[in-house]
């Protein structure tokens, strides 16, 4: 991400320090994940100190300080999906591509995350990658849909 | 557009919309809330349009793609005006022939209606399905016949009269006493009335004011604020607008969580429409009320959803509670006075100013009025978003409109009230929904989720559930919350994976007494509430847990085993094919057998076994049956005598 493009992103936000969060989540949005010399950028662009940059980007689900998979796989654990087997989604999805939530594999090929509502408890349990919903899910039907994506 | 400028073009626009409006032409609407997206509304849309213009009816027939209907378990779901023809699960395959025998001839298709298992007969009218039929949809209702994305739909419902009405014809203070007179308690968990809130701020010295929609919607399994938020944006700004106007403030937020994208796009779109339409900006109608709104995203976390961490974090800050010396409706947002409402709180203020008090009172309980928009998910048949009046018993949320429990399994209980909630049983089904009912017997209203539980759910694994979410979600600014919550999900854990031990329940009790006298905000105050509700009604769940190493729904993954009963295995196959981990040793006509190291209890084997065979068995508390020998393992086909 270039310092140009990090700078129309701060202009656009009027350069004031209490969008901080708005601008991070934009930069996040375009680039994955939050790297250190960005984030010195938006530091000195907006006054605010360092280390409350990192208060905020730890703090927060959004962001990310390390890069992310070319496939972010999110597996909804709200409560109506819990209800209906989501663990065994999630322990499937494990299995199948070799990492832990939180995590991304070595090839940058997936990233997993575990998140609490999706907001399609009628679908439960829900997988999305890369924001497409796959909803109803049973265990042995994760494999096949994680194999669709390179 | 040039903008509207007095409430008497505001109706002379109106008339004018809905002048151009036959309500003879034939309307096909179809909801596009998030739910339908995700079983493919798009598709649908998509097909829908192609195929109008095939049949050349481009000009002859509407399409509206709505917001949430609510019904999401039978998505993606179109309704045809004027007869109000109700279509679920409707695939782009299915388009052709809605346009030709439906629209054309018509002509009722059978096969896309809705089916109740209670009776035999298909129904045709939305209103009429028995999902629909008990609901009283104030709210919501509007859902499903406008397109959030166009301002003149929500004029032809008659939109932002009641902000004409409060401008021109009630004084600030008539707003506000109106509203006090509803007795509106707080839509998103504390139920506090949101007048006795906004006369705190009013009454405030300080000349700028805020006011917030509180849209942070965090308990898992809630989503009736999203449905909102993207189906119906308008009603929730006006809402927001008429508080403004009732305390004299100015300037307001949307905090949208970063999670439902469409709901942000929507909000935005509505306030760009509205700012263009002259019903957001300066002198609004010519009554001298300005009004600016902005739109913030969270990012993630949870606490965010309580009113001093949403302020913190709309003023680009870590969002960590503060203590509640002061209220924030008169030091909130930038130490100013601050009115933050829940979603659906605002959306019930232009329904109050437009029809009174009086007719709101008049729905619901004692204490509690109006009605309550539940999302219904879990365990249940009819999975969707529900309104109905405070004061309904749950049974009738659960049976009548949800259709019960599915598969022909027991109920177990009902959680309401997210993660501050608590999980009721059979006997309190009987309950009257309110927000005083349901914190009497230990849960609360909440946001509104109503998560139904069956026998094969586990009680002490939706509280070791809860308590991980709130540990995992605590800010971490208080010790009680922070290291409490900890320590009660260590044990927790322990107990669900048989290591529980004696006394395991009293040091349980022990933490969560002190989480809830002494934790800074609501979030680890009402924390324990999942643990102390579950214990109360489902004790002998705990007790075979610790005491027996049993889990009786054989749901806890280190207490149950899976094991193929060798006198039903047909040696088919099926299982040992589909098992992820290669655990099941078998070949045709040799009875298969789960190797129990290999085996993740990941639950295929059962699930795909036929249910003809009902080979596969889920045992708790027992040992394996030792597997037979493998010279008995064949399988020889009986001959025809010898049956």
């Amino acid at each position: 991400m270039d310092n140009d493009r990090i700078d129309q992103i701060i202009d656009k936000h009027q350069g004031e320090a209490s969008s901080l969060i708005q601008v991070l989540l934009e930069i996040q949005s375009e680039n994955h994940w939050l790297p250190k010399e960005v984030l010195k950028r938006v530091s000195k662009s907006l006054s605010v100190p360092l280390t409350r940059i990192l208060h905020i980007a730890t703090f927060y689900k959004a962001f990310s300080l390390v890069p992310k998979g070319r496939h972010e796989v999110h597996i909804c654990m709200g409560t109506a999906c819990h209800v209906r087997g989501a663990m065994r989604i999630l322990d499937t999805v494990e299995e199948a591509i070799g990492i832990k939530p939180g995590e991304t594999d070595l090839d940058l090929k997936f990233s997993l995350e575990t998140v609490n509502c999706l907001g399609c408890c009628a679908l439960g349990p829900v997988m999305e990658i890369d924001g497409k919903t796959h909803g109803k899910m049973a265990p042995a039907a994760t494999a096949d849909i994680l194999k669709k994506y390179e | 557009m040039s903008k509207i400028k007095t409430p008497a073009e505001l109706e002379e626009f109106r008339k004018e919309i809905l002048s151009k409006r036959d309500p003879d032409k034939p309307c096909i609407t179809l909801c596009s809330g998030s739910a339908c997206h995700a079983s493919g509304s798009h598709e649908v849309a998509v097909s829908l349009e192609e195929e109008l213009k095939k049949q050349g009816l481009s000009d002859r027939v509407d399409i509206r793609r709505t917001g949430c209907h609510g019904f999401c378990e039978r998505g993606p779901i179109i309704v045809i005006y004027p007869q109000e023809i109700c279509y679920l699960q409707v695939a782009p395959g299915d388009v052709p022939e809605i346009i030709s025998q439906t629209i054309q001839e018509k002509k009722v298709i059978e096969r896309l209606l809705c089916t109740d298992p209670g009776i035999s007969e298909k129904i045709i009218h939305e209103s009429e399905i028995p999902f629909y039929k008990y609901q009283e949809r104030l709210i919501f209702g509007s859902n499903g016949s406008i397109d959030p994305k166009s301002m003149d739909d929500y004029l032809a419902i008659g939109g932002y009269s009641a902000l004409a009405k409060a401008l021109f014809e009630m004084t600030a203070g008539e707003v506000l006493e109106e509203v006090k007179k509803s007795n509106l308690r707080g839509r998103g968990g504390g139920g506090f009335p949101a007048g006795r809130k906004w006369e705190g701020s009013k009454n405030a010295p300080d000349p700028i004011k805020y006011v917030i929609v509180n849209a942070d919607e965090g308990d898992p399994g809630a989503y009736m604020d999203r449905a909102l938020l993207e189906g119906n944006p308008h009603s929730i700004l006006e809402g927001l607008m008429l508080g403004a106007y009732a305390i004299g403030s100015s300037e307001g937020y949307f905090y949208v969580r970063q999670e439902y994208p469409l709901a942000v796009e929507n909000i935005n779109l509505a306030i760009k429409l509205a700012e263009e339409y002259g019903l957001l900006g300066k002198n609004i109608l010519g009554s001298g009320f300005d009004f600016k709104v902005f739109v913030h995203q969270g990012a993630g976390a949870f606490v965010c959803g309580e009113s001093t961490a949403l302020m913190t974090s709309l003023e680009g800050r870590v969002g960590e509670p503060r203590p509640k010396y002061t209220r924030s409706n008169l030091r909130g947002l930038w130490n100013r006075p601050t009115v933050l409402n829940n979603v659906e709180t605002w959306a019930n203020v232009p329904l109050i100013i437009n029809k009174g008090a009086d007719w709101f009172t008049h729905i619901g309980t004692e204490s509690s009025k109006g009605t309550k928009i539940f999302s219904l998910v879990g365990k249940i048949t009819n999975t969707g978003l529900v309104e109905v009046p405070m004061g309904m018993p749950l049974k009738d949320i659960i049976y009548k409109i949800g259709g019960g429990i599915p598969n022909g399994k027991k109920f177990k209980a009902v959680q309401t009230g997210g993660p501050s909630g608590g999980c009721l049983p059979e006997e309190l089904l009987d309950l009257e929904v309110g927000f005083d009912e349901l914190t009497r017997v230990g849960s609360m209203m909440g946001s509104g989720g109503m998560i139904v539980m069956d026998e094969d759910t586990c009680m002490v694994d939706v509280a070791r559930y809860f308590i991980a979410f709130l540990t995992d979600e605590s800010c971490g600014k208080c010790v009680p919350c922070r290291e409490g919550l900890r320590q009660m999900l260590k044990i927790l854990t322990n107990i669900t994976k048989g290591k529980g031990k004696e006394g395991d329940l009293e040091l349980l009790e022990e933490l969560s007494e002190t989480a809830k006298e002494a934790a800074l905000c609501a979030l680890g105050k009402s924390a324990p509430n999942p643990f102390l509700s579950t214990l109360r009604y489902f004790r002998d769940e705990y007790e075979a847990h610790i005491k027996e190493k049993r889990c009786p729904a054989l749901s806890c993954k280190e207490l149950i085993s899976f094991y193929i009963d060798p006198a039903k295995c047909k040696a088919c196959m099926i299982c040992a094919r589909k098992c992820p981990a290669d655990a099941i040793a078998g070949a045709k006509k040799t009875i298969h057998v789960i190797d129990q190291e290999k085996c993740t209890k990941c639950g295929t084997c059962l699930e795909v076994c036929p249910s003809r065979f009902g080979a596969v068995k889920k045992i708790s508390g027992e040992p394996v049956p030792s597997s037979i020998p493998e010279e008995e393992r064949i399988i020889i086909k009986k001959s025809k005598k010898n049956e």
